[in-house]
């Protein structure tokens, strides 16, 4: 338990104390939230779809999760050869309870991440529907945090450099982001399309979160979060296997 | 070293096959209580792949380990307790102080905190770093991130300390100054010292014990004495050249090594 703390303190006084890091972070997302929100808003409201700033916060936080969350996890590659975690690895713990304690911090810290894309869209003119709903919010931002965590855990754990981690982004979280329903909504989309985005687990997320914060969804909400749970859970399992057969 | 101290590190004909490449054949070799053993080899010679195999972080394809009286395949965390290591890349979190590293080591050697706090407080004295325990690691110097690794390894009070090429980079008084002090623990710890280096004369003046390994195997050892007389040589340098040749060794760069490459442009430690 102390091994798991320790490691999820660590990955937050990190986050805290790499103030440029955040705020680079924060460059894509908003560039998405302003110019998307603000230049399709016009469209959208014309197609009947009614505040597009609104149906596309929820995404662009989800954004900002997946990439803070799987560069947590993609550190591993550099870290196991030059870094901090090469010093876990041997050290007379359980693997299981170092994998854990760095993807719950970087979860938590992706969390963070996504919160402040929340409070500057509120700037930008979002409104959030039912503030009780902010706890059911947070707790899909986790969720996604922690499946994003483990998915690059799962990844770096496999690869012996950097070299691997362009095509990931391109070909895998760049399709689940636009895939998930993110920046467009999926009712009345082509039966393919519609296959696809259920078969991302990012779409879920995106739901859930819509969901709490605007008050509308395309899936169930207990489907979402029944589904995403259990893709989440899979993830880690896979993630944490992974990592504690690394060997350097 | 007297021949009556046990071996705390015994190998037996350990062999790592990576497909038709064959890093370590068939090593053997015994290290005595309180030594201070220098293993030795030319680049590419398998020193880090059997170190590697020796601190539970790669499995040998065969042969037989014992550490400390355990096996590191079937008693990993009691292997684990025994040694300390510095490794040849860095491996310290550099956007934590030199206090918070060497206290994540303490929770994470399970050491109960009122002897951990005494224990930090002194090692840092004893490498220098008290007043800079409170900076991040990340404004040290190469040799002050050594100096902090070294004391990190020690915090545990291990049997055994392996060091990989831990002089690499440092300047001769900085190399004097991490010998001496190592020397001093050895003595009154009566702590096994086991470390690879590439400088020979390093390797003369501190060894009780060296090893030589090229291609994978071992191909003499004895006392840095033993080694020069069955060269007929006057240094250990002369006689490292005359048994393993004067070929450079060509090794292909691999993702690591890459990655080490980058990892000194980008302010690394050397």
């Amino acid at each position: 338990m102390s091994t798991i703390y320790i490691l999820w303190h660590r990955q937050l006084k990190r986050y805290f104390r790499s103030r440029s890091r955040i705020i680079g972070a924060l460059g894509q997302p908003l560039l998405y939230l302003l110019a998307f929100g603000f230049g399709f808003g016009p469209v959208f409201q014309k197609a009947g779809q009614g505040n597009y700033l609104e149906f596309l916060t929820p995404g662009i936080i989800a954004m900002s999760i997946i990439f803070t969350a799987l560069f947590t996890g993609i550190e591993v590659i550099w870290d196991k050869q030059f870094g901090f975690l090469k010093e876990t690895l041997v050290a007379p713990v359980s693997r299981i309870a170092i994998v854990l304690g760095r993807t719950l911090g970087g979860a938590t810290v992706a969390v963070f991440q996504g919160s402040i894309v929340l409070i500057l869209a509120s700037v930008a003119g979002f409104k959030i529907n039912n503030i009780y709903q902010l706890p059911l919010a947070i707790l899909f931002m986790f969720l996604i945090a922690l499946l994003f965590t483990a998915l690059g855990t799962a990844i770096a754990s496999q690869l012996e450099d950097m070299q691997g981690f362009q095509l990931i982004v391109n070909f895998l979280v760049m399709p689940l982001f636009f895939l998930s329903g993110a920046i467009f909504p999926l009712q009345g989309l082509p039966q393919a399309l519609n296959i696809v985005a259920a078969l991302d687990p990012l779409s879920y997320g995106v739901d859930g979160i819509r969901f709490a914060l605007v008050g509308n969804s395309h899936y169930l909400l207990s489907l979402d979060l029944i589904l995403l749970s259990g893709i989440t859970f899979i993830l880690v399992v896979i993630g944490s296997v992974l990592f504690s057969k690394i060997q350097i | 070293m007297s021949k009556t101290q046990p071996n705390i590190i015994q190998v037996t004909n350990l062999t790592k096959k990576y497909g038709d490449l064959i890093a370590v054949d068939s090593v053997s070799f015994n290290v005595a209580e309180g030594a201070i053993f220098a293993f030795l080899g030319p680049n590419g010679a398998g020193k880090s792949t059997t170190i590697k195999m020796l601190t539970t972080v790669l499995t040998p394809t065969s042969g037989k380990i014992v550490i400390n009286g355990y096996d590191p395949i079937l008693k990993q965390d009691l292997v684990r307790k025994s040694f300390g290591i510095v490794f040849q890349d860095p491996s310290l979190d550099d956007e934590l102080t030199a206090l918070e590293n060497m206290q994540l080591h303490a929770v994470l050697y399970q050491l109960p905190r009122s002897l951990s706090q005494h224990r930090i407080e002194e090692l840092l004295e004893f490498v220098h770093l008290a007043d800079r325990k409170n900076n991040l690691v990340k404004t040290f110097s190469g040799g002050m991130k050594r100096r902090l690794e070294i004391a990190r390894g020690l915090l545990h009070h291990p049997k055994i300390l392996f060091l990989d090429e831990p002089t690499l980079g440092l300047d001769p008084q900085t190399r004097q100054s991490l010998w001496s002090y190592l020397q001093s623990v050895n003595k009154a710890e009566k702590m096994t010292v086991f470390f690879t280096t590439h400088y020979m004369e390093e390797a003369e003046k501190i060894a009780h014990h060296i090893a030589i390994i090229d291609q994978g195997k071992i191909i003499s050892q004895g006392t840095a004495v033993n080694l020069k007389d069955q060269t007929k040589t006057t240094s250990l340098e002369e006689a490292f050249l005359k048994l393993t040749g004067n070929n450079i060794r060509e090794e292909e760069a691999s993702g690591v090594d890459r990655m080490r490459m980058r990892s000194r442009v980008w302010g690394g430690r050397r």
